[in-house]
């Protein structure tokens, strides 16, 4: 191996990319735990829509969020293919209730490009950055901007 | 940096968790004081307390901490030798340089500095007393410093250490030891101190003992103690021709003594003491050479290495044998003495090494003899101390092992294996090893109210200081044990209320007096275990509420309508509602617009309930209770909706089945249930839960009657009860944040995650809700 490549290789990320309705996410690998296959969730009460509720991960109470309704393209149509990708967000762990896991994408630092102006201007986003990969646009999540913790303690 | 990475680190902690304790001896010392215990021991506690501070501080170079428990422990020194009396205006000095011992503490541990000017104010106080004038100068300072840093490290560094101990010893030797045991066979070594001379000379003393001796009714301890008062004395036992202990002649003498005399006496003054036994021992008296004293020296070092374990190698204990009868304490404290000493300088080659035999002594019996006597002379059970995680991660294991022994029941029964008795009694003995499993690990959790108690007692202090009122607090049931995190959660809660019953709750000296009332305030805080919950109450001898004051207040606030008839029982509890207070003007304790609202919600998250009750001109009494742990609860599994949830078992009163007569309507929207001649409201838990739109019909329903924080009662319709069963609370807080109605989740045994209800915050939040339902469903989706 070449010092440059070593190089590259330092600014490249991992992602796990899934896909939601028909667009694909994807989040730092880094900060995810596990995937599981779907399980029933107890539900909240007084919660908001997009809190699916909370299921058993060994023992602790993990909260799923339907990152479909989240992103605000309506609750996720169930399917057998539909999977929960836990993942650590600041402290807390939180399940993330998508369509599908697709891949698992190496993206360098500069193959990242930021979402458009217009996009970042409305009241909430949750997409950190956007890249491309095989001709696909894959949307990298704003993992602390798109989870329900910090938004139900300011309520 | 870390904490791993530097040793350093690790003792200081262990300094400061050894701290923790010591101050709490102190404050139990300085409370026994108070209840009248003025007695020398009780003083030496204090005093011992505030030394072994100052000692540790000293090695970690916290010179604020030295400085400051030097002044203390200077009054101490003066309440010890009765030159200082012990009243109640001592007693409140020494509580408060007590509490700012423990804010330096704090700080030190903390990183953090604490106002110089307190902590002057509170020395000035003690320097005031003893009518010393200010702190040491820096000589001093250094001196003490000097003096305690070997202290810490000298049970593994004997060697180093003799010389820097040599001053303490010089100290403690002023206190005429009686050689004690030291003559008693088995003990390999022993040493008595000698008081204090000045002249260098003195003689080696070899002696040895024949049968005859002990036969002709004389006794080497008299001999040696007579030697002791000739000067400073080291005595060396040697036992080195005592045979196994098979082979032992219990007529026989095997010990003979080495003895190293500083006396200004001469040798024939010596020669006489022994007149008697001359005949019967072995006797050889020569001048102290420069040689005698290596010898010593190295002696010195060998029992220095000995003494590794503190106070408990056998080299260690014959040592301590030498100080034990009533010398040891006044060895360790006989310090101050040592300050005053000029150091050591020319000939000191000699009585340095001289003296080290008995700096290791020194070290080691009043090391043994503190530990010993802080706890009062009672044996003390031993202990370990456990990190707080490995206690939580067991906790949680065993919460796992309840769930899947719930699991494992239920696919037995769902298998239909129950038919056999032999799975049946070992499932039915699961069951039962893993409650008692349990309940072992929950008193593990547990631990005294003491402690928060302590630090109450602090606060009614520091709060009738501040409001120039007399208060004296009394503590009840301090030994009740409580779980650990309870504890924690009280601590705010309670010193909220002490400071009310001390600001608000006890009336002024002078009015006191005119009720004919002493004019000392009494705040009572007391701890107990009543039918399966803890009752903390806290209670003033006041003047009870102004119940008048109240309902004025509640009305020009705007918190009660104008007209409204409340009884007693409603006023007293206008004190929790939120924007209640009470107080004319805003004192610098209370009334900073956190109210018993506040507390009262801190209770209830503890799963807690508090009341209050009043008696005009006899005082308030606001009682807590709370659920013996936060891990487990007993709860009936119901069924709402298609939902499972639990509901805390202590909170239903009754269950029963409704049929459609029992249903009465009131108004548009409101449906009661009548109980024998009550009419109570029902409450569509499915519905309320927004699980489902209201029902209906409530017919062939099953209704939950819960007890509510007030007293009154409400009724929870469901759809039938599953099971009563003991479930392990998992809390949602971490994860969500806080879900109303719910008091937290638990894991069934299906593996399902299970809601546990707060029924009084689901009525609560029924009664308060707008009257458009249909948005909230909504909302809940």
């Amino acid at each position: 191996m070449t010092d440059t490549e070593d190089k590259a290789k330092a600014d490249q990320t991992e992602l796990l990319s899934f896909r939601v309705g028909t667009q694909e996410y994807a989040v730092d690998i880094m900060t995810v735990r596990e995937i599981r296959g779907w399980t029933n969730a107890t539900p909240l009460p007084h919660a908001p829509p997009f809190v699916r509720g909370v299921i058993n991960l060994r023992g602790t109470v993990l909260t799923i969020v339907d990152l479909s309704d989240r992103l605000g393209m309506g609750p996720i149509e169930f399917s057998e293919r539909n999977v929960i990708i836990v993942v650590e967000a600041g402290r807390q762990l939180v399940g993330l209730l998508v369509d599908a896991v697709s891949d698992i994408l190496t993206v360098s630092a500069e193959d990242l490009q930021p979402p458009p102006e217009m996009l970042t201007e409305g009241p909430r986003t949750f997409v950190n950055a956007l890249t491309i990969v095989q001709e696909r646009m894959v949307r990298i999540l704003d993992l602390d901007a798109a989870l329900p913790a910090a938004e139900i303690e300011a309520a | 940096m870390s904490i791993e990475n530097d040793p350093m680190a690790e003792i200081r902690a262990t300094f400061f968790i050894e701290c923790e304790e010591l101050l709490e001896a102190l404050q139990d010392g300085l409370q026994a004081m108070e209840e009248g215990g003025t007695d020398d021991e009780t003083i030496n506690i204090v005093f011992r307390a505030v030394h072994s501070i100052k000692g540790g501080a000293g090695a970690f170079g916290l010179e604020d901490l030295v400085r400051f428990a030097h002044r203390f422990e200077s009054v101490l020194d003066a309440a010890r030798s009765h030159q200082l009396e012990i009243d109640g205006e001592v007693l409140s000095v020494l509580f408060r340089a007590g509490d700012m011992l423990n804010d330096l503490v704090s700080a030190a541990r903390d990183g953090e500095a604490v106002d110089p000017s307190l902590t002057e104010e509170a020395g000035k106080a003690l320097d005031a007393l003893i009518g010393a004038d200010g702190p040491d100068g820096d000589g001093a300072e250094e001196e003490e410093v000097a003096d305690f840093a070997p202290m810490a490290l000298s049970l593994d560094l004997g060697p180093l250490d003799a010389g820097e101990g040599a001053e303490e010893n010089a100290a403690g030797s002023d206190v005429p030891a009686a050689p004690g045991e030291a003559g008693a066979p088995g003990g390999p070594m022993a040493g008595p101190d000698g008081s204090p001379v000045s002249a260098g000379t003195g003689f080696r003393i070899r002696f040895r003992p024949h049968s005859a001796l002990f036969a002709s009714g004389n006794e080497p301890l008299h001999l040696l103690r007579l030697l002791d008062e000739m000067g400073t004395m080291t005595t060396l036992c040697r036992a080195e021709d005592l045979p196994p202990l098979g082979e032992m002649d219990c007529e026989k003498s095997y010990l003979h003594w080495d003895i190293f005399l500083e006396t200004s006496e001469e040798e024939n003054a010596i020669r006489e003491l022994f007149d008697f036994v001359e005949d019967v021992c072995d006797l050889t008296i020569s001048p102290l050479t420069g040689e005698d004293m290596a010898e010593l020296v190295r002696h010195a070092e060998a029992i220095a290495r000995e003494e590794v374990s503190p106070g408990g190698t056998a080299g260690d204990g014959a040592l301590m044998a030498g100080d034990a009868p009533g010398s040891s304490g006044e060895v360790a404290s006989g310090k101050p003495e040592a300050e005053g000493s000029p150091p050591p300088s020319a000939p000191k080659t000699r009585k340095a090494g001289g003296r080290s035999v008995g700096s290791g002594r020194n070290e080691g019996g009043s090391k043994a003899a503190g530990k010993g006597k802080a706890t009062g002379g009672v044996k003390t059970k031993p202990t370990v101390r456990v990190d707080l995680e490995r206690i939580d991660r067991l906790v949680n294991l065993v919460g796992e092992l309840v769930i899947n022994q719930a699991m494992i029941s239920q696919s037995v029964e769902k298998a239909g294996l129950l038919t056999n008795p032999e799975i049946d009694s070992g499932l039915n003995e699961f069951m039962q090893l893993t409650r008692d499993i349990q309940d072992s690990v929950m008193m593990i959790r547990a631990q005294p109210v003491k402690s928060l108690f302590q630090r109450m007692a602090r606060i009614v202090r520091e709060s009738a200081a501040a409001v120039g009122k007399n208060v004296r607090l009394r503590t009840e049931g301090e030994g009740t044990e409580v779980d650990k995190t309870v504890i924690e959660n009280l601590a705010d809660p309670l010193t909220h209320m002490i400071r009310n019953a001390v600001d608000h709750g006890l009336e002024s000296p002078e009015e006191r007096v005119a009720a004919g009332k002493p004019a000392q305030g009494v705040v009572t805080l007391s701890a107990g275990h009543r039918s399966g919950r803890v009752v903390i109450t806290v209670s003033d001898d006041g003047g009870g509420i102004n119940r008048e004051r109240v309902l004025r207040i509640a009305i020009d606030k705007g918190l009660i309508p104008e007209n409204a008839e409340l009884s007693d029982n409603e006023i007293d509890n206008l004190l929790f509602l939120p924007g209640f207070s009470t107080a004319n003007e805003v004192s610098d304790l209370s009334g900073r617009g956190v109210g018993m609202d506040v507390v009262r919600s801190a209770i209830q998250a503890l799963s807690g309930r508090i009341t209050i009750q009043s008696r005009p001109g006899e005082g308030t009494t606001f009682t807590i209770s709370l659920p013996l742990t936060l891990a487990v609860l007993d709860g009936m599994v119901v069924e709402a909706a298609g939902q499972t949830l639990v509901v805390p078992l202590n909170t239903i009163s009754e269950t029963l089945t409704l049929g459609a007569r029992d249903i009465r309507v009131l108004g548009p929207e409101t449906r009661m249930v009548q109980i024998r001649d009550t009419f109570v409201q029902l409450f569509d838990l499915g519905a309320e839960m927004g699980y489902r739109p209201p029902l209906e019909s409530f017919a062939g329903k099953v209704v939950l009657l819960v007890a509510l924080e007030d007293e009154s009662r409400a009724a929870l319709v469901i759809d039938g009860i599953v099971d009563q069963r003991q479930v392990v609370i998992k809390g949602l807080q971490d994860t969500f944040g806080r879900v109303p109605g719910v008091a937290a989740a638990t894991i069934l045994g299906d593996g399902k995650i299970a809601l546990i209800l707060d029924p009084a915050d689901i009525v609560a939040n029924s009664r308060n809700k707008a009257p458009n339902t249909q948005a909230d469903l909504s909302l809940a989706g």
